[in-house]
């Protein structure tokens, strides 16, 4: 596709994304939480000023309506698996018309907080899309939904994520 | 226990409290780390040039993400919770920039239970531009 221009292209959806519309995939199981995890992703993400007491001192955190320590709602727990994703490390950016690619943001919605020992259960699934001609040619937003769910089956967020290919 | 703010003292136009950091490698690089974000564009100077970013390597949109989030959570304290939150990536997040999250109050309603405010949110650099704007949803505690 590299040689096309945007012009040329009638579209970028493709044949396979009609076909995952919908469709839940991509289920993935993480590692058990561990307190270990929280503290570290606070500290990271507070630098370089000190966390909440909520997200690393267990008897603070018992005296709170959380009755115990819980995880900044954007903690990660599928972050270092063993097994890693094709293509993640890619060391050049795409290029070429289609291929070209940017995160437009993200809505989350919150339910119940991650814990200690908590495993959590991820699915996905192509929600829908938007095709329009922007100064960037001809542009696809895809809306992706991601849900979590606990060992409970309890809510624990969904985030509808934009990705945008020109 | 600790209550930063109550439902019946937010007011629609009251204002977040200013939050802001400074996102040099120490910032980015920590982040990375344990979100296992080791992306050459966020790394390296010459692939973000080739990303068309003229000055390197630039900031993950996760962080600023979390910032908002951290700004949320510092404002409403740790007897709240945060119900939605929203960003759109609009600007790169360059290094040394210092960014600083913003939030207005919108809205203020109870809904399923729920005392909730409603507030507009974006993260701007030293320049005052828009990166990201945003919007979020709390629930305080109630006095009643």
């Amino acid at each position: 596709m590299t040689s096309e221009t945007s012009e040329q292209l009638e579209t970028l959806v493709t044949p396979e994304m009609e076909a995952r519309k919908g469709v839940w995939e991509n289920e993935r199981v993480s590692y058990p939480v561990s307190e270990s995890d929280i503290r570290k992703w606070a500290i990271a993400s507070y630098w370089p000023e000190k966390p909440p007491q909520l997200f690393w001192d267990e008897e603070y955190a018992q005296g709170t309506k959380w009755g115990g320590i819980i995880a900044p709602q954007d903690f990660n727990p599928f972050a270092w698996p063993i097994e890693r994703p094709p293509g993640r490390e890619a060391s050049a950016p795409r290029t070429g018309v289609g291929n070209r690619g940017m995160n437009g943001g993200q809505v989350e919605t919150f339910g119940v907080p991650m814990r200690a020992g908590d495993v959590i259960t991820s699915r996905t699934r192509l929600k829908d899309w938007n095709e329009r001609t922007t100064r960037l040619g001809l542009t696809l937003f895809t809306e992706t939904e991601t849900e979590w769910r606990n060992q409970r089956g309890e809510h624990v967020k969904t985030r509808i994520s934009t990705g945008i290919r020109y | 226990m600790a209550t930063n703010v109550y439902f019946e003292d937010v007011n629609v136009g009251d204002e977040l409290p200013a939050w802001s950091r400074t996102t040099d490698f120490m910032n980015w690089n920590r982040y990375a780390a344990v979100n296992d974000e080791f992306v050459y564009i966020h790394m390296d100077d010459e692939v973000g040039r080739a990303a068309l970013n003229e000055r390197g390597a630039f900031g993950m949109g996760n962080l600023r993400y979390t910032y908002l989030l951290n700004a949320l959570r510092d404002w409403i304290g740790d007897e709240a919770e945060i119900r939605e939150a929203a960003v759109q990536f609009r600007a790169i997040n360059q290094k040394n920039d210092t960014l600083t999250v913003t939030g207005k109050v919108t809205d203020k309603r109870v809904e399923d239970g729920e005392h909730r405010v409603y507030l507009d949110t974006n993260v701007v650099n030293q320049q005052d531009e828009a990166t990201c704007p945003g919007h979020a949803v709390v629930v305080l505690p109630s006095r009643g």
